[in-house]
């Protein structure tokens, strides 16, 4: 049975809004660990948002952007994707490799190493979201290696919103906002369950209509 | 005064010269931009999946590809275009992310490619220019002066078809 975003009760997404909770503080203690530096969270929001206003996630569709995107395998299948703006990349690259934020002025441009670094921030966040999402459902959730790209929102937004285009009109995404000190890294969190996933997560969950 | 159109994801719309039709941030979406050179009329879809019998919700229209063009030409037609005029361009269908497992979601850049030109052949539209493929995001901007398609990328510079 496919279950459509639009069909979703208040508590199923009260329950999904919690694992957005569970799965971004979770991720915000790695990232914590991982820097050895005190990470603030907020309470992440959970938004649906039709098609066409999509890219107008993190500033508009031409805004660049950092994706990374890891397959998940096991009881529940699918993917998941970690959005954040450059700048919050950036902050993110310099705190982990204990850098001056490197001053390029062409924003797409990331080094090798940098590269590498996103890719274990992504995974780092998305597997610990991940966890505590298949701890908290008793379910085999298993991520792949992480991919990353760097374009624009809008191209890199089509990736999960293609796969909500299979069964409904609207995408449903985690905005979680960590900060450090002053600054503040803003990243979107995208779980994409493939279509007959939906009925098992709820049902692990306990909230199946 | 030229009319601009911003169609986004899943939309589609056609207008009257003078105007500019423009799609942010292509990415495994394809950008199916019709022009009929004699009315200047132009049209832009900004399709999301290849086909429309594979959906389990297929109320809009504009987001899949043989359903869209068949939309989009017939919005084209009420505007007073001619059908053997049309000419298509397409742009878009990138591959953003490389798993090296071909799963659905790796290959649907390209197959949202196959089936518009599978629908475009069908209705009998030549396709004369395309910018397909790659792994980077496209915004494109149809003008109804002459036809022409620019394509802007971030990193791959601009072009025109």
């Amino acid at each position: 049975m496919a279950i459509s975003i639009n069909d979703l009760n208040n508590l199923q997404m009260d329950v999904l809004r919690e694992i957005g909770n569970i799965g971004a503080g979770n991720a915000a203690t790695a990232l914590a660990k991982m820097m050895n530096k005190r990470i603030d969270m907020d309470v992440p929001k959970i938004n649906v948002l039709e098609f066409k206003n999509v890219s107008d996630i993190l500033g508009g569709a031409e805004t660049l952007v950092v994706g990374i995107l890891l397959k998940v395998t096991g009881d529940l299948t699918g993917n998941i994707m970690f959005m954040l703006d450059i700048e919050s990349a950036r902050l993110l690259v310099s705190i982990l490799m204990g850098e001056e934020a490197s001053k390029y002025t062409d924003a797409c441009e990331f080094n090798e190493i940098e590269q590498s670094a996103l890719k274990e921030i992504g995974n780092i966040l998305a597997g610990s979201y991940l966890s505590a999402l298949s701890s908290l459902t008793n379910l085999l959730i298993m991520p792949s290696i992480p991919d990353l790209a760097v374009d624009m929102a809008g191209a890199i937004l089509s990736v999960p919103a293609i796969e909500f285009g299979k069964v409904g009109d609207t995408v449903l995404y985690i905005e979680t906002e960590f900060a450090y000190g002053p600054s503040v890294v803003v990243g979107d969190f995208f779980l994409v369950p493939d279509i007959d996933s939906y009925e098992t997560l709820l049902k692990a969950l306990g909230v199946t209509n | 005064m030229e009319k601009l159109l911003k169609i986004g994801m899943a939309e589609l719309d056609s207008a009257c010269h003078p105007c500019m039709l423009t799609t942010l941030g292509l990415g495994s979406c394809v950008g199916i931009a019709l022009y009929d050179s004699i009315t200047k009329i132009s049209g832009l879809a900004h399709i999301m999946l290849p086909s429309s019998l594979q959906a389990i919700n297929n109320s809009n229209t504009a987001k899949f590809a043989d359903t869209a063009i068949v939309k989009l030409v017939d919005d084209m037609i009420k505007l007073g275009a001619c059908k053997s005029n049309i000419k298509a361009k397409l742009a878009g269908g990138a591959q953003m992310f490389n798993f090296s497992q071909s799963a659905d979601i790796i290959r649907i850049g390209y197959r949202n490619v196959v089936s518009s030109k599978e629908k475009l052949e069908e209705l009998g539209i030549p396709i004369i220019a395309e910018d397909t493929g790659g792994s980077y995001g496209r915004t494109i901007e149809l003008y109804s002066d002459d036809g022409r398609l620019v394509i802007k990328t971030v990193g791959h510079g601009v072009k025109q078809i």
